[in-house]
């Protein structure tokens, strides 16, 4: 097991520094200059500018230099808002994204597996025909059609919720439905496929002719079979979230992090774009981990033999 | 327990005339694995359904924009910002085609009269006075080439990829899932974007963003099959038959990957509509004046208030094409999947 | 002795995409208190559906118990709700299925699933439950069962997992257990082991058995009387010695022959020819005339009644009819019967 873990930490950090690497050659190949009014400065403040920031050293040494500085935690300046560091601008915008998020995850593997369940209960009534369709659409409808329906239909014409900004909890409740559609699409569709795999099984056949009844069945029996799986699915599910993240924040004008890379992308902010990214990887590639530590956890046959399933 | 009456005449207890032919007669129709599957397809309404108003939407991301009579990027900023309105639909007050747009006051005014418009804009127009019909149906069309785009860079480099990795197993395969395991640690939306940010928005930077990433779900699902696939008995026997490896992977394997490849593909056509229509919808897609239906949401977005039809109309379409999409593919999964069998 | 269990006239059927299948089509048979019957037949005669339509397992959605009793303890179980069913599934009648690989779920401790019925019928606190569940753990010869309570299935053999099954379906101490092929899938010695572990329980707790199986073997090992099903029917029913030393129905007699046997001078294996008959379309007379080298013409188009051979041995084929011709059974019969009689 710890030979796995450490395998998986080193894997980690290969992907990251291929994808630090990757962006750092990719920003490089972007044509045009970084500045804020570029077109203002003359040619000779333009050189003063880029030796400011290193630009004029040979690429090789640049690379150096940013990965070492990355090493240190070190993201760079912002190119726009006057030496701001990168770090401190992400770190500012953290709190709302994860809050965002982890509603949205909670909402969305709640709702989403009671809804697979029973579905999967009711198989072929209309109670698994609604709960599929409701899948369908949550995993159709893109996310940021719903947040602006949403955002006009209750918030501005119903005017139940507010439809802006990051105040209170109440102005949460929108953003987190509509990031929460996706998630429990995947949750539901999931939940009743394995489900309805474990009601047919043997096991459950036994349980029944013990003298179980559909509760008992269903919830301690069933459940906790068709959940372990569950787990594999975390990772669809916390990308979507970080994908969705970038709409729903720009919708919903949120200070996340979303909205900030939305931000500097449109203003060409590369150190923002270039120290978001490797957050938003190493954030992916760290719940993979988790995730994969988690189910074997679970997982009694994986957790009291050793690894192989 | 045998009642003898009535007697039975001893004709009766003749030998009988058995054909043994029949005895080992298989008595179900059989059905190939494709005609199996057609009839589950069928039973399946929903998939049905999805089918149908797939090809319509296909024929009309054709037609539309030949039936309008306009272009996608006619500006004609008098004409802007009008609301919809179809010929002999525009009289039925409940329907939202009559050119009516409802006030901040809640008073409803006639758009064309108002600016004096004699033509009919089925879907309206966008604040630069295009109109939407046509848009519409052009960016659907570039939705539709996108999903093509999408299934083809799965089907040939994703199946390829994974059937040689699964088949050839060994060092081949571990380099080869060394690649996809980082490959998949890279958030695939972190790719596009960078790669759009160095080629420029536009339909080449989607294409290529989408060549780079969007077969390794293909290529994992292709080898996990191909895997199982080789310890089955029927390919050993192949091999022991003396068929070459390019033989039993085009004669035996591909016909059983067939059914994972279509469920695969299918699935992933949504996810690469959505995909473009999330870049443009953000700023990183196709630039103006070209449509999509990202950006004609973006669009619409901007003037939702005021004038919720630029926004809504792309938005269903967009909808209907993902909703037909993953309904066919969960019928097609349902009547693919051997574990569903009768 | 007593019935404690009576089947009469069952009828059952499944509503499938292509039509109805009458996969149990009139079946009638008692269970005495204290015996163990076994039903023989091959895949697809009915034997499964029929075990499990007296537990009343047959999935709801698609399956109907056409027409007929299941009698016990003066109830029709027919007729029960399910809820009635679930008071005496498990406490008065329990079954054991095939596989013990899958039987048991892989995320609860053996523990807990043992002390399940335990709780749920006899009302029994947590604690004594769990004495109660290592008490039949040492019963069914598990060693060491104070350690193994705790442990989850994936942690035992097949054969200790068949154990364990064994264990929670005795639990209560039932009337009647229905075993399902319970050593079909288990090695030739585990299943020598496995059955003598139920012929002692069943001296132990005194519960009458029925034991699926389609291996004649195992039936001459733990069985009183033997009931024959062939395409939903059961076509010939009586002691073991009756069935297996002077069997009626032809198709019994396929079965026999085709029982390897040691000092048989045959050279081939016989090998009843043909294939099952399709109960979409069941056919008019006796379902196993198309493959029967004794038919004869009345085979094709009426249904042989149950003759008496003696008290307890009924065979349902026209042979038995007095204007029937009398036919001489094949040779691998026959040499059973000459050796039986030689011993008597």
């Amino acid at each position: 097991m710890a030979k796995y873990l450490l395998k998986r930490v080193l894997y980690m950090l290969l992907t990251l520094f291929i994808i630090a690497s990757l962006t750092f050659f990719l920003m490089k190949i972007i044509p045009g200059t970084p500045f804020a009014s570029a077109n203002k400065l003359s040619p000779a403040q333009l050189e003063i500018m880029k030796a400011k920031y290193g630009l004029d050293q040979p690429v090789p040494v640049q690379y150096a230099k940013y990965i070492g500085n990355l090493l240190q935690g070190d993201l760079g300046v912002s190119f726009q808002f006057n030496n701001r560091s990168v770090t401190d601008m992400i770190v500012g915008r953290l709190g709302p994204s994860a809050q965002l998020g982890a509603q949205a995850m909670i909402l969305g593997t709640i709702v989403g597996i009671l809804l697979g369940i029973f579905a999967a209960l009711r198989q072929n009534t209309w109670v698994d025909y609604s709960s599929t369709f409701i899948a369908v659409l949550g995993k159709s409808i893109p996310n940021f059609v719903f947040a602006g329906l949403l955002q006009y239909y209750v918030g501005v014409k119903l005017g139940w919720f507010p439809v802006l900004f990051w105040r209170g909890f109440e102005y949460t409740i929108l953003p987190t439905i509509a990031l929460s559609m996706l998630p429990i699409a995947i949750a539901a569709r999931f939940m009743r496929t394995e489900m309805i795999e474990v009601l047919g099984s043997d096991y459950i056949m036994l349980a029944k002719a013990k003298g179980a009844s559909f509760f008992e069945i269903a919830f301690k029996h069933a459940l906790r079979n068709a959940l372990i799986p569950l787990v594999t699915v975390l990772g669809p599910l916390a990308i979507s979230l970080m994908t969705g993240s970038l709409v729903i924040e720009k919708i919903f004008a949120i200070p996340g992090l979303g909205e900030q890379f939305v931000a500097s992308i449109t203003l060409n902010d590369y150190p923002v774009i270039m120290g978001t990214t490797i957050l938003f990887a190493a954030l992916f590639v760290f719940i993979i981990l988790v995730v994969d530590i988690l189910y074997g956890i679970i997982d009694p046959r994986i957790r009291l033999s050793g690894g192989s399933k | 327990m045998a009642d003898f009456e009535p007697k039975i005449p001893k004709d009766r207890f003749r030998p009988a005339e058995i054909d043994s032919a029949k005895s080992e007669e298989i008595n179900k129709p059989s059905l190939t694995f494709w005609q199996d599957a057609w009839m589950r397809v069928r039973k399946n309404k929903g998939a049905l359904v999805s089918l149908i108003v797939m090809a319509l939407l296909i024929i009309m991301a054709f037609l539309g924009p030949v039936i309008s009579g306009k272009e996608f990027d006619t500006q004609n900023v008098r004409h802007n910002n009008l609301p919809p309105k179809i010929q002999g639909l525009e009289n039925i007050s409940w329907l939202p085609f009559d050119g009516v747009k409802v006030n901040k006051a809640g008073k409803e005014i006639d758009m064309y009269e108002v600016k004096k418009v004699d033509e009919y804009y089925w879907f309206g127009t966008d604040t630069l006075g295009r109109d939407l019909f046509t848009r519409v149906w052009k960016g659907t069309q570039i939705s539709l080439y996108i999903a093509l785009l999408a299934a083809v860079i799965d089907m040939i480099i994703g199946v390829a990829y994974g059937a040689i990795s699964g088949y050839y197993g060994g060092r081949l395969d571990n380099v080869m899932q060394r690649i996809t395991e980082i490959l998949v640690g890279i958030p695939t939306m972190i790719v596009v974007i960078l790669m759009i940010l160095v080629l420029k928005p536009g339909i080449i930077s989607i294409t290529v963003a989408l060549t780079v990433t969007g077969w390794v779900g293909m290529a994992r699902v292709v080898r996990a099959q191909t895997l199982k696939l080789k310890e089955q008995e029927f390919v050993l026997a192949s091999k022991t038959l003396g068929n070459s490896d390019g033989k039993i992977i085009s004669k035996h394997l591909l016909p059983n990957l067939a059914g994972v490849i279509i469920i695969n593909t299918m699935f992933t056509i949504p996810n690469a509509v959505f995909f473009e229509a999330f870049l443009s919808f953000i700023g990183l897609g196709l630039q103006d004046p070209y449509a999509s239906l990202g950006t004609l949401i973006d669009e619409g977005f901007k003037v939702l208030r005021l004038h919720p039809h630029e926004m809504i109309i792309p938005a269903v379409i967009i909808s209907v094409i993902m909703i037909t999409f993953n309904m066919l593919a969960d019928g097609l999964r349902d009547a693919l999947d051997p574990k569903m069998r009768d | 002795m007593e019935n404690i269990l009576e089947v009469k006239d069952l009828n059952i059927s499944f509503h499938t995409f292509a039509g109805e299948v009458k996969a149990i089509r009139g079946v009638n048979f008692e269970l005495k208190k204290g015996e163990t019957l076994a039903i023989v037949g091959e895949s697809g005669s009915g034997k499964s559906v029929t075990t499990k339509a007296i537990m009343r397992l047959l999935p709801p959605g698609n399956s109907e118990i056409k027409q007929g009793e299941i009698l016990f303890e003066g109830k029709d179980l027919a007729k029960l709700s399910d809820k009635q069913m679930q008071k005496i599934r498990g406490q008065d009648i329990s079954m054991i299925f095939q596989d013990p690989m899958t039987s048991l779920n892989p995320t609860m401790t053996v523990g807990k699933q043992i002390m399940e019925p335990l709780i749920k019928h006899q009302n029994m606190s947590r604690s004594s439950a769990m004495e109660r569940a290592v008490q039949l753990l040492k019963l069914v010869g598990i060693p060491k069962p104070e350690l193994r309570i705790k442990q989850y299935p994936h942690q035992f053999s097949g054969g200790m997992r068949q154990r364990v099954v064994i264990a929670i379906a005795l639990a209560c101490n039932p009337k009647v257990l229905i075993a399902d092929e319970p050593t079909t899938a288990l090695d030739v010695t585990i299943q020598a082991q496995i059955l003598e572990l139920m012929k002692d329980l069943q001296k132990k707790i005194d519960t009458s058995i029925i034991f699926i199986t389609h291996d004649l073997g195992v039936v001459a090992n733990v069985a009183d009387r033997v009931a024959v099903m062939y395409g939903g029917k059961i076509v010939e029913i009586g002691t073991v010695d009756e069935v297996f030393y002077n069997p009626q129905h032809p198709y019994t007699w396929g079965l026999i022959s085709s029982m390897p046997s040691l000092d048989a001078k045959e050279e081939e294996l016989y090998a009843i020819p043909g294939t099952p008959p399709n109960l979409l379309h069941p056919p008019k007379g006796d379902a196993f005339a198309p493959r029967n080298e004794y038919a004869m013409q009345i085979d094709l188009e009426e249904q042989p009644p149950m003759f008496k051979v003696s008290d307890t041995h009924y065979a349902a084929t026209w042979l038995l009819h007095p204007d029937a011709p009398k036919v001489e059974p094949p040779e691998a019969v026959k040499s059973r019967m000459r050796k039986f009689m030689g011993t008597k």
